[in-house]
């Protein structure tokens, strides 16, 4: 849809979903699921290298001609993110950052102070910051506030596939929010995805739900459809929720009949 | 002629005996031949490839060398 771009960063994608490469079973898979769901946005993390690794996610995301974008998962303090987004610029680049802050592990719920903390730091030293944030609509614009390029509530705990716990918060955020709003982590399947897209998320970015799918190709694909139509939802306006039902075919005309008298 | 003074560095966490005057480029040289896509780390500091050459090592330094794998 040339006509309805989505505009991160300063750079327009034709795409809404960003994907994440973690949990996919080979890198032949990823590279399916990549090309079906269409993204031109995708995560990847910064470990340390294993000299006895064979192949890359790079060079998948570079065949595809996919933007690379890494994230500072496994980061428990602003230190360490901070850190981890300056290897990553030099690794790969680009100034880009999907900054994550966690508070521990069980939840992997991200860490308010110590992310305000480290995207303030990132925002000042030129990072693009794309900050996985709770569904706190106070958080997320203080997020804004210091400078960041979007918010990304979760939807609910990296990998639980629980969906949107909470879609009040994210028609919050979403209203007020003068940035785009990213669901990150929670979805398990396309309605999830439509669903955000409904509530006014610019964008949905997963990965488990799509690349621990029993058919990960096919999940790419469906999401990808559940982006594109909850879009055109949001756009097109949906119709008022209503108590009673309202008739759709017109009261008036009708043909008078004896309902004691039927035909059969 | 006495032999290099050999220093003990770690290296993403496991200690590595290196000689003296062993520069940062060299140590990641042992670990990849990869041109991008690694970036290291000496003593928390982010060390940017260009000035690998330049970065002696000293004993007891902690180096980090990381690459992008799958994730998020």
């Amino acid at each position: 849809m040339s006509d309805d771009l989505f505009t991160l960063g300063g750079t327009d994608f034709g795409s809404r979903l960003i994907m994440g490469t973690g949990g996919a079973p080979s890198l032949d898979v990823l590279e399916r699921s990549l090309t079906a769901s269409g993204t031109e946005l995708t995560t990847v993390a910064m470990r340390r290298l294993d000299p006895t690794v064979q192949g890359s996610v790079l060079s998948v995301l570079e065949k595809l001609s996919v933007r690379v974008l890494p994230n500072t998962a496994g980061c428990y303090t602003a230190g360490e993110a901070v850190l981890t987004a300056r290897l990553a610029r030099e690794a790969l680049g680009t100034d880009w950052v999907k900054l994550e802050v966690v508070a521990d592990e069980r939840t992997l719920l991200p860490d308010p102070v110590e992310l305000l903390d480290a995207a303030e730091t990132l925002v000042d030293d030129g990072f693009t910051v794309l900050p996985y944030t709770n569904d706190d609509p106070v958080l997320a614009r203080k997020l804004e506030d210091v400078g960041c390029a979007a918010v990304m509530p979760l939807g609910s705990p990296i990998g639980s596939g629980l969906g949107i716990r909470n879609p009040h918060n994210f028609q919050l955020i979403t209203e007020q929010a003068g940035v785009p709003v990213i669901l990150d982590a929670g979805a398990g399947t396309a309605s999830d995805a439509a669903l955000a897209m409904e509530l006014g998320c610019s964008a949905v970015m997963l990965a488990s739900a799509v690349t621990r799918a029993q058919e990960p190709e096919l999940m790419a694909a469906a999401m990808r459809h559940a982006v594109e139509g909850g879009r055109l939802a949001y756009r097109a306006g949906r119709i008022p929720r209503r108590h009673f039902a309202e008739a759709s075919s017109p009261a008036a005309g009708r043909a008078v009949l004896d309902p004691e008298r039927p035909a059969f | 002629m006495t032999e290099p003074t050999a220093l003990t560095v770690s290296v993403n966490g496991a200690p590595v005996a290196v000689a003296a005057g062993t520069t940062l480029d060299a140590l990641v040289a042992t670990l990849t031949d990869a041109p991008t896509g690694v970036a290291a780390a000496l003593n928390e500091t982010v060390v940017p490839r260009g000035r690998w050459t330049a970065a002696a090592l000293s004993d007891g330094d902690r180096v980090e060398v990381l690459t992008a794998v799958q994730g998020g």
